[in-house]
């Protein structure tokens, strides 16, 4: 190469990328992170240490805390959706905020990425540096996700990568929101920005900011968000200077190095402690049902079942293996993953559970071992493959790892760390159009993180408060948050009955809204949920979590009623007695089909919105009565369902209140389990009759196409699913389908 | 909390622990003998003598036979086979995979749709307890949930003799 290298800007005059490759070298060889089988700090002097580390969380912490008040979008402002993180110079996460902790390792494979594609000789890396990111092919979720990325300099050397990211609320696709369900591809899904220098001086380049301004419909928030990231990196900076000042950068130096060592070995120590070695199958899946869909082109009007054969292998030395062998294909919509997101995704719900929360840091990363095979919706092969909305198959395909850890804490005798899976975050409500102040508007509704999180190992779960990607969100206020931005008024916020899985403890429930289109002069609303398939799956015996519905009315004399002062519904409550449809005259749609384009809405049409509950734990009919007489009570029940589900026999008094009729219940439970013995059958027979129809292929054809992708691209699954069945190779029906 | 009592894990396990209890309990360091008293606590329940060696789901264990067996059992009595196949093989199916079937334990349409998956709920021969139920579309292989590495665990992180 005759091209003139700028001077290196590692550690002792190296370049970041030897020194990359030397913390590979020796993670490889030693398996310690930069090979520290010993730790000086952190063992010999623990009070420096943490020191060390609660000021550079703290100030971290509280950059994030400041900086979201720049931000004018209510997903940053009011739900927290932001996080800020500090590197390595080889861009290991040391230490990280609160908020949206999946970027932890996004941003670090982002930095990796630059460092890989010699960032450092073009452009270079000097002090003021700006970078940016949002492509998911370097290390992202999504092109919402929108990562400020600084470097931090010492006499002379990059000392640290200090780093932000914000969810945005629109990315100017096809189809509006911040994770648009509607492009087909990378090339209709909005703003793309590789990683590339933005800014120096602290100062962000006019022409980069006139170009994302002029691609999304919310120009202004995006900029607030930008000085948002911004500002967060250069308090950090700040903290950091004053950090080494104090202890001297020979510590700081060190201190970064061992503390994710001391991670790594935190993480491993607490599997050993909480966990038993063997493996754990956790599939789940997830339906994309646009075979009629009217809008797509061809190749994405397309029914996909998506399969996610989560498997993970806890070693003897308390490593970890994970692996989605069997997942399968990308398709022509915007769900499939990057390796990076899924890498993410798994972080961020370890550290709600296994991890230790405080100190977690790239170090777990380092105790994990992972496979995504090229080609699944885990790995695409093609650049072409849309990622806008991610999380639809990662809130999917990651639901089983709570299961997965929770066999080992119930095994361990941890059962109050036991949980069942989470409800998805959907239905999500985007939007967008001319608002009621006649702008433009584009609406990305979060108040789907009011979902419900699953059961627990000796209690309920918690009913319209989990979110798992940003476990302190919120439901945002509706005043404030979401009427503001949206040209719907709601008409009722409420609990949503049976929308956590049954069992002996029951998901938490999640929220329902109903929306009102008002004062609009032009709008499409979109529902994004589930709508065949149940995404989650309870654990011991508890049933899955509600799948999505949609339900809206058009046409309707919903101002007629205003005008009467008569009542409106606040929910839509029992689906098979609609309260919308009771009491609102229009033309009506509920179906299944929770998965939709962007529709047209005119003012007075209503909008329902229902968010999936958590999944249940345990037989039904082990929960205790007074528990489901409560229920009933509180409307986290319908009432029909008592006896259905639970076997309970509960009255109603004259002033309304339910009591359990004991001796009607014990008869029914003994009904309800004499009817298990009538109606099962030995699973040995049960296979002797489904073997030839799976052999035979008899199988929906989006089922069928499942197991020929899955067969097609996997090393060992599909070799144990034909042996399961008895199926032999070279068998038509399972023969792989062509390749894309 | 100053000590995960066998009385607290009692509560718990059967879901009398009060909120502050639990929290509590949760709050605390992950003591290192919980197996061990947790352990005990399920081999004081239990109506049958076998060794417990792990507790794999609700009312399931992999226990040691006389004759050197390990089998998965479940607290009723009834007995699954060795522990390295999958005991659900052993179990009674009921497979839900028609939309009346969904219906009786969603209200329409909050149930999955049965050309896309289907409910099977697995039950003990012995006491018909619903011990698992699977979410899978038509044609999924029965799932083996949980394969512990026994002769690991004992020997290397507990380092007891199994
Ligand atoms: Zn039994």
């Amino acid at each position: 190469m005759d091209m003139k290298s700028k001077p290196p800007v590692g550690w002792n005059g190296t370049t970041l990328k030897e020194m990359l490759a030397a913390s590979e070298r020796r993670f490889a060889d030693t398996g310690h992170y930069q090979g520290l089988a010993e730790l000086p700090i952190a063992d010999r002097k623990p009070l420096l240490f943490e020191r060390l580390h609660l000021k550079l969380r703290g100030a971290l912490v509280s950059a994030r805390e400041v900086a979201r008040n720049i931000s004018a979008s209510p997903i940053v402002k009011e739900l927290g959706e932001l996080c800020f993180t500090v590197f390595t110079p080889e861009g290991d996460s040391v230490t990280l905020s609160t908020g949206i902790i999946v970027h932890v390792h996004t941003m670090s494979d982002v930095v990796k990425f630059m460092i890989r594609n010699d960032f450092e000789d073009d452009p270079g890396f000097a002090p003021g540096d700006i970078f940016c990111n949002n492509d998911v092919l370097a290390g992202n979720v999504h092109n919402c996700d929108i990562h400020t990325i600084i470097p931090f300099f010492w006499e002379g050397e990059l000392v640290s990568w200090i780093a932000g990211v914000t969810h945005v609320p629109d990315v100017g696709a096809r189809t509006p929101g911040s994770s648009p369900v509607g492009p087909m591809s990378t090339y209709d899904q909005g703003l793309t920005i590789p990683p590339q220098k933005i800014g120096e001086n602290d100062r962000v380049f006019r022409a980069f900011r006139d170009m994302y301004k002029r691609t999304s419909r919310t120009p202004l928030l995006l900029e607030l968000d930008e000085k948002t990231r911004l500002a967060g990196c250069v308090m950090i900076r700040q903290a950091i200077e004053n950090l080494i000042r104090e202890e001297g950068i020979d510590t700081y130096k060190q201190f970064m190095r061992e503390a994710i060592e001391q991670g790594r070995r935190s993480f491993i120590r607490r599997v050993k402690r909480m966990l038993v070695p063997g493996r754990y199958r956790v599939p789940s899946f997830c339906d994309v049902p646009w075979e009629n869909e009217r809008g797509h082109l061809p190749q994405a009007a397309v029914n996909t079942l998506m399969n996610a054969p989560l498997e993970f292998t806890v070693n003897s030395d308390g490593t970890m293996k994970t692996t989605l062998d069997g997942a399968s294909a990308w398709g022509f919509h915007t769900m499939n993953c990057s390796p990076s997101a899924l890498q993410g995704g798994m972080w961020v719900m370890m550290c709600q559970s296994l991890a230790d929360a405080e100190s977690i840091n790239d170090g777990a990363y380092f105790a994990m071992d992972q496979h995504f095979p090229r080609g699944s919706w885990t790995n695409p092969d093609n650049p072409e493959a849309g990622t806008a909305h991610a999380w639809h198959f990662l809130w999917s395909g990651l639901n089983g790892l709570f299961r997965f850890l929770s066999h080992g804490y119930h095994a361990r005798g941890f059962i109050e760390e036991v949980v069942a899976g989470y409800g998805t975050t959907t239905n999500i409500l985007y939007g967008s159009g001319l608002n009621m102040f006649g702008e433009p508007f584009a609406a990305t509704n979060m108040e789907m993180t009011g979902a419900g999180l699953g059961a627990r190992g000796c209690r309920d779960g918690l009913d319209c408060s989990y979110a798992m990607w940003n476990p302190e969100s919120d439901i945002g206020d509706i005043e404030t948050s979401w009427e503001l931005w949206e040209p719907m008024l709601y008409l009722g916020r409420t609990v949503k009955p049976n929308t956590g899985g049954a069992g002996k403890y029951r998901g938490g429930n999640a929220l329902e809204s109903v929306r009102l289109v008002w004062k609009s002069q032009q709008a499409v609303f979109q529902h994004v949920g589930h709508g065949m398939v149940h995404v989650n799956c309870g654990l011991f015996g508890g049933y899955p979590s509600n799948t999505g519905y949609r339900r809206s009315a058009h046409d309707t004399d919903a101002f007629e009623l205003i005008a009467k002062q008569a009542p409106l519904p606040t929910n839509d409550h029992d689906p098979e007695h609609s309260q919308v449809e009771t009491m609102i005259k229009g033309r009506h749609i509920v179906d299944d089909n929770a998965l939709t384009l962007p529709e047209p809405y005119s003012d007075g049409d209503l909008y329902v919105s229902v968010i999936q509950g958590g999944p249940g734990l345990g037989d039904p009919l082990e929960r205790e009565p007074a528990a489901v007489v409560k229920d009933l009570a509180e409307g986290h029940l319908l009432p029909r369902f008592a006896e259905r589900l639970y076997g309970v026999i509960a009255v109603q008094g004259p002033d309304g209140a339910w009591h359990v009729d004991v001796q009607a219940t014990a008869a029914r439970r003994a009904a309800l389990r004499r009817a298990r013995a009538e109606e099962s059958v030995p699973v040995a027979q049960w296979l002797a009759t489904e073997t030839p129809r799976v052999q035979n292929g008899e199988l929906p054809p989006w089922v069928r196409r499942m197991y020929q992708e899955s067969i097609r691209l996997s090393t060992d699954w599909g070799g144990e699913f034909k042996a399961f069945w008895g199926i032999a190779d070279g068998s038509a029906v399972y023969e792989p389908a062509a390749k894309k | 909390m100053s000590e995960i009592t066998k009385e607290i894990l009692d509560r718990m396990i059967d879901g009398r622990s009060s909120w502050e209890e639990l929290v509590a309990v949760m709050r605390a360091d992950k003591e290192p003998d919980r197996f061990a008293k947790y352990r005990e606590v399920l081999q004081e329940r239990a109506t049958w003598r076998d060794r417990i060696l792990l507790p794999i789901a609700l009312h399931l264990c992999i226990v040691q036979k006389d004759d050197g067996a390990r089998v998965v059992k479940c607290d009723c009595g009834h007995e699954f086979g060795d522990y390295r196949r999958n005991w659900k093989l052993s179990a009674r199916v009921r497979v839900r995979n028609t939309k009346a079937g969904i219906d009786e334990l969603y209200p329409h349409p909050m149930g999955c749709n049965p050309e896309w998956m289907e409910l099977r709920e697995y039950f003990c021969p012995g006491c018909y307890t619903q011990l698992d139920v699977e979410a899978v579309p038509p044609g999924y292989p029965v799932v083996f949930n949980f394969l512990p590495d026994l002769e690991a665990f004992y020997a290397e992180w507990l380092g007891e003799k199994i």
